[in-house]
């Protein structure tokens, strides 16, 4: 097992190194220049703008060659240093990225918590029970299919503007600071509540209909057959069923567990959440290279842990993975 | 008599029409008889003995009846039949390598299925273990999941699953097909074996390979395209075969040692005819060396001496 699992954090160390320098290099390959888009909205004459961008360039360093400043980068990262954002400077990035990430959070792992076990239970017990199947399924469709920005910001008119019972913008109210206050909690919940639940519902859909699927696929599978041949009761054939069939669920929890920190930027550009998918619309608006690193490194670093949390669980459900690792047995 | 079936007709349901696999085909088992049951793939075989224990969409029952031990089975009936279902009907499917529950391990999805049957596998636990040995299996697969067992062994073990509660009927299907000729002898053997002891009463072995019913069976009956086509002990049918399908089969058969499926049926010119709306008459006439004009009508099976049916012109009714 130690073989099996050395092996694996080879390969993610390698995927890792690639998909930073990657993230590293993209942004630098979009036109234009993030010294000038900064000073730009400052409206400085001229020749005054030329020295303030080559002073900023300089202590951004920005002026250095691009191997210098891939260099740079690295060295910077393995002592934890992230750079200064160009657009929220003198902020250093961690901190910005850390100040966004509760509200990430907070908001994503319940919508995807929620929506995946109550999609599994749907989408099982609807699987091949034809009346309800035929009603709930469409509805299943309609849920997946609908835009997700459509349905917020259809959300935010009728709760928000049209009967005004949620909030329809930020994290809690400018008028107050977070504190672990009732008042302040109370606050929080209700502006959470309509991302939160736009949210739910787009995923809730997918859930239901993948594990609708994979129950169908499994019942219909050999092993279900025989069960059934040898007289065994649809409870038993549906718990095997469900066994089975949650083994792609669980990896799809989580992928999503892991792209979490992008996963929401729609809901959050619609109310205004900020969280890290907001932050990195911004950073790519004003070409913030350096706050653009930062976010799709907590995005990459997001996805190799839950792959490999991926790769654990599955050594722990799937007797057919934990046999394949060199012939031990667990 | 362990077994009568009685112009059983099983169809497919199907977009384009009724698949007429199984159709109206007759015969009975006796008590402590191995009846052998070959014929070209999608002659039937598998749909007659999956419709005795599992029929459901796209499967269809149109009529027969089948009786086992003076009962009529109720085939129809889904819940009624779960009485019978391994109790007294089993089967050992021809997808008997991928038949287990891939994450089950196989001792507790025994146990599992035992209990759901009202059987309880502490009792049933010592047998349990006298039959792994019949089949040359070690007790510690019981402990195993079945990728982790050779597709002989997964296939051995669910022939011990399928007898463990001495069925009255057992329905082997293709069980010695992927195997190469030693082992299909000695599994062949062990069903032998299973019958002799009393685990099983009757037992139809299905096969697409007749040399293999040359060592096991008391009786054979030959299909052909959902049609029984001839029935005869043994012995009877491979010196006198009397079918022109049957003759073409017997002589067709390759020498011993060679592996069936590589040279089969070499000597038959063309291929058995579609069952979705088949065309009428006898099923074999385009394929048939001797077929004259009677033949556009359907022959019927009927005995031509002692124990012998065939339904052929040739043989029967041509006075008639
Ligand atoms: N689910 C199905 N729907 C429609 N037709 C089917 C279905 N299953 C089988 N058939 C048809 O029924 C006929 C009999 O099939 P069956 O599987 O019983 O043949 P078989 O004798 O067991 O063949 P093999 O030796 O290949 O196992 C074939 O013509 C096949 O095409
Ligand atoms: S009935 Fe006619 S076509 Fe059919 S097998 Fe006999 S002779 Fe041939
Ligand atoms: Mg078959």
């Amino acid at each position: 097992m130690g073989r099996y699992f050395r092996r694996k954090l080879l390969i993610y160390l390698l995927t890792f190194f690639a998909a930073v320098s990657i993230n590293w290099m993209i942004p630098r390959l979009m036109p234009g220049d993030p010294i000038r888009a900064l000073i730009g909205r400052a409206a400085l004459r001229a020749e005054a703008a030329d020295k303030v961008a080559e002073y900023f360039s300089r202590i951004y360093g920005l002026d250095q060659p691009a191997w210098r400043q891939y260099v740079n980068f690295w060295t910077s990262l393995f002592k934890g240093d992230l750079g200064i954002s160009i657009y929220l400077s003198p902020k250093p990035v961690t901190q910005v990225i850390r100040d966004s990430i509760p509200f990430d959070l907070g908001l994503l792992i319940p919508a995807i918590l929620c929506s995946w076990i109550v999609g599994n239970k749907f989408g099982a017990f609807a699987a091949r029970r034809k009346r309800l199947d035929g009603i709930v399924l469409p509805i299943w469709y309609v849920f997946t299919a609908t835009p997700y920005m459509w349905l917020a910001i259809l959300l935010a008119y009728v709760f928000g503007v049209l009967l005004g019972i949620f909030p329809i913008a930020g994290a809690y109210s400018f008028a107050i600071s977070p504190s672990l206050s009732i008042s302040f909690i109370l606050n929080y919940l209700k502006h959470w509540f309509l991302p939160f639940l736009s949210l739910f519902i787009v995923q809730l859909g997918g859930w239901a209909i993948g594990m609708r699927n994979m129950i169908i696929y499994e019942l219909e599978a050999d092993y279900s057959r025989y069960m059934e041949s040898l007289g065994a009761p649809r409870k038993l054939i549906r718990r095997y069923a469900f066994r089975n069939a949650m083994l792609p669920q669980i990896t799809g929890l989580a992928l999503q567990l892991g792209v979490i920190v992008a996963g929401a930027v729609g809901t959050q550009v619609v109310f205004s959440y900020p969280g890290i998918g907001y932050l990195l619309l911004q950073a790519v608006m004003y070409k913030d290279y350096f706050l653009i690193q930062g976010c799709f490194l907590f995005i990459v670093i997001g996805v190799l842990i839950a792959n490999f949390v991926i790769d654990v669980i599955y050594v722990i459900v799937d007797p057919r993975v934990r046999h394949g690792m060199g012939g031990e047995t667990a | 008599m362990a077994v009568s079936v009685k112009n059983l007709k099983i169809y497919y349901q199907t977009l384009r029409g009724q698949v007429q696999a199984v159709d109206n085909v007759s015969f009975d088992i006796k008590d402590h008889e191995i009846l052998g049951m070959a014929g070209e793939s999608g002659c039937g075989k598998s749909t007659f003995s999956n419709s005795l224990v599992l029929l459901k969409p796209p499967m269809k029952f149109m009529g027969g009846r089948v009786e086992l031990d003076g009962e009529s089975l109720p085939l129809a009936d889904f819940r009624k039949m779960n009485e019978f279902r391994y109790k007294k009907i089993s089967l050992i499917p021809q997808y008997a390598m991928n038949a287990l529950n891939p994450t089950r391990k196989i001792g507790r999805m025994i146990a599992e299925l035992l209990a759901s049957r009202g059987v309880s596998f502490s009792k049933i636990s010592r047998e349990l273990d006298r039959r792994l040995k019949l089949v040359n299996l070690n007790r510690s697969v019981m402990k195993m999941y079945p990728f982790e067992l050779s597709g002989g062994m997964r296939q051995r073990a669910v022939m011990v699953i399928a007898t463990l509660l001495d069925p009255s009927l057992l329905l082997a299907d293709e069980i010695t097909s992927a195997l190469d000729v030693s082992t299909q002898k000695a599994v062949a053997k062990m069903l032998v074996q299973f019958r002799d002891m009393d685990l099983v009463k009757s037992l139809v072995f299905v096969t697409h390979d007749i040399s293999i019913l040359y060592q096991i069976a008391d009786r054979v009956l030959i299909m052909y395209a959902g049609k029984a086509v001839e029935i005869a002990p043994t012995k009877k049918i491979t010196k006198e075969p009397l079918h022109p399908y049957t003759r073409l089969l017997i002589s067709s058969l390759p020498d011993v040692g060679v592996k069936y499926s590589e040279r089969r049926l070499a000597g038959i010119k063309g291929r058995p005819p579609g069952l979705l709306n088949p065309f009428p008459g006898c099923r074999f006439k385009e394929r048939c060396p001797v077929r004259f004009e009677k033949c556009d009508k359907e022959p019927p099976l009927a005995e031509v001496s002692e124990n012998h049916q065939v339904a052929c012109w040739r043989e029967v009714g041509n006075n008639g």
